[in-house]
């Protein structure tokens, strides 16, 4: 083939393969990578969902791998979620909650409804400690290590599959440190 | 599956849209909504270099939840939430820098729709000049090949097209 025919040939093939990657990884494109991972899980001292007497705070992340998850009464997919929730907490695994811009009633009624996996929760009214754990779709789940270090964030519904993948893998890791 | 469609129904962006037609619907038929949310205070300024330094920043931050649009435009809840972190910061005399820092802190550059240079964005920031370079250099070498066929005399044939021209006339 002559010389010239070439060219727009290759540019187009070249265009082709940037769409194609373009389109594959726009399915994850609404992940935003969390700066916090790596980091020490926010400050955060909140009346929890349970009692509004008492208080969860940041420093009882500490001493064991635990997950944090973020949801509320009126968040769709945390419904899909929940049961799967429910089996992790079965399993012996530690979640602590964050309900985030919800009524009380609304998540005490949730909990009664659909069980509650969670060790406590804190009632995360106003969403200002959403914010600092930079939050910004509902349910997220964040893995948290024996040191209170943030090591994994997931955002959006967990699957059966992202826990047999990553989630327990990584726990498993985490607990075999120090 | 399923549930990340209702999601993105159910996500403001394409919420507000719906919201208009549901009003319409309401005023149609008269329904007496009783729980309608009542608006949320407005943010107010007394300095008007604050109120400058909110716009700019407000606009130049991302909302994450409706991701193509920065926090002005944003109906979302989160975009309205972060609106008044950042003028409480403004007017608590926090400089941009710290206001910027902190949201950078928490969602990452990608709050940022002016994001900094640095080793992951070369190719964003370099991207169009290293574009613009092949382009030029092509768009030279064209003229000069160009100009360079103009200058040949062009009533005069090659040996090859001589040839041609031989062996076609030879044809007939």
């Amino acid at each position: 083939m002559k010389k010239q025919f070439m060219t727009p040939l290759i540019v187009f093939a070249l265009l082709v393969v940037l769409l194609v990657v373009g389109l594959v990884k726009a399915k994850y494109i609404r992940d935003v990578p969390s700066p916090l991972i790596g980091k020490a899980v926010p400050v955060f001292s909140i009346p929890t969902v349970e009692d509004q007497q008492k208080v969860f705070s940041n420093s009882e992340l500490k001493g064991q791998v635990v997950l944090v998850n973020v949801w509320a009464s009126w968040c769709v997919s945390c419904r899909a979620e929940h049961a799967l929730l429910n089996k992790v907490a079965q399993q012996g695994i530690k979640i602590y909650g964050i309900n985030y811009k919800d009524e009380l009633s609304d998540a005490r009624q949730w909990l009664s409804a659909y069980g509650n996996p969670y060790v406590k929760n804190a009632h995360d009214i106003t969403g200002r400690a959403g914010i600092d754990w930079g939050v910004y779709g509902t349910p997220e789940t964040f893995v948290i290590d024996k040191k209170g270090m943030i090591r994994y964030k997931h955002t959006g519904p967990m699957y059966q599959q992202d826990i047999d993948d990553k989630i327990l893998p990584l726990i498993k890791q985490l607990q075999a440190e120090t | 599956m399923i549930f990340s469609y209702i999601k993105r129904f159910f996500n403001p962006c394409v919420f507000r849209y719906f919201f208009f037609f549901t009003l319409l619907c309401l005023m149609t038929l008269q329904v007496q909504a009783g729980s309608v949310e009542t608006p949320k205070e407005p943010i107010i300024f007394t300095d008007p270099q604050v109120e400058k330094d909110y716009l700019q920043l407000a606009k130049e931050l991302r909302c994450l939840v409706c991701q193509n649009q920065n926090l002005i435009d944003s109906n979302a809840d989160l975009a309205d939430d972060l609106r008044r972190e950042v003028a409480k910061m403004l007017k608590q005399g926090k400089s941009k820098d710290q206001v910027t820092q902190f949201m950078v802190d928490r969602y990452g550059d990608f709050v940022l729709y002016n994001p900094p240079f640095k080793t992951q964005t070369w190719l964003l920031w370099g991207g169009p000049f290293v574009l613009m370079f092949f382009a030029i250099y092509w768009l030279l070498k064209k003229i000069k090949v160009d100009a360079k066929e103009a200058n040949t005399d062009s009533a005069e044939l090659s040996e090859k097209e001589k040839e041609r021209l031989a062996n076609i006339l030879n044809k007939k």
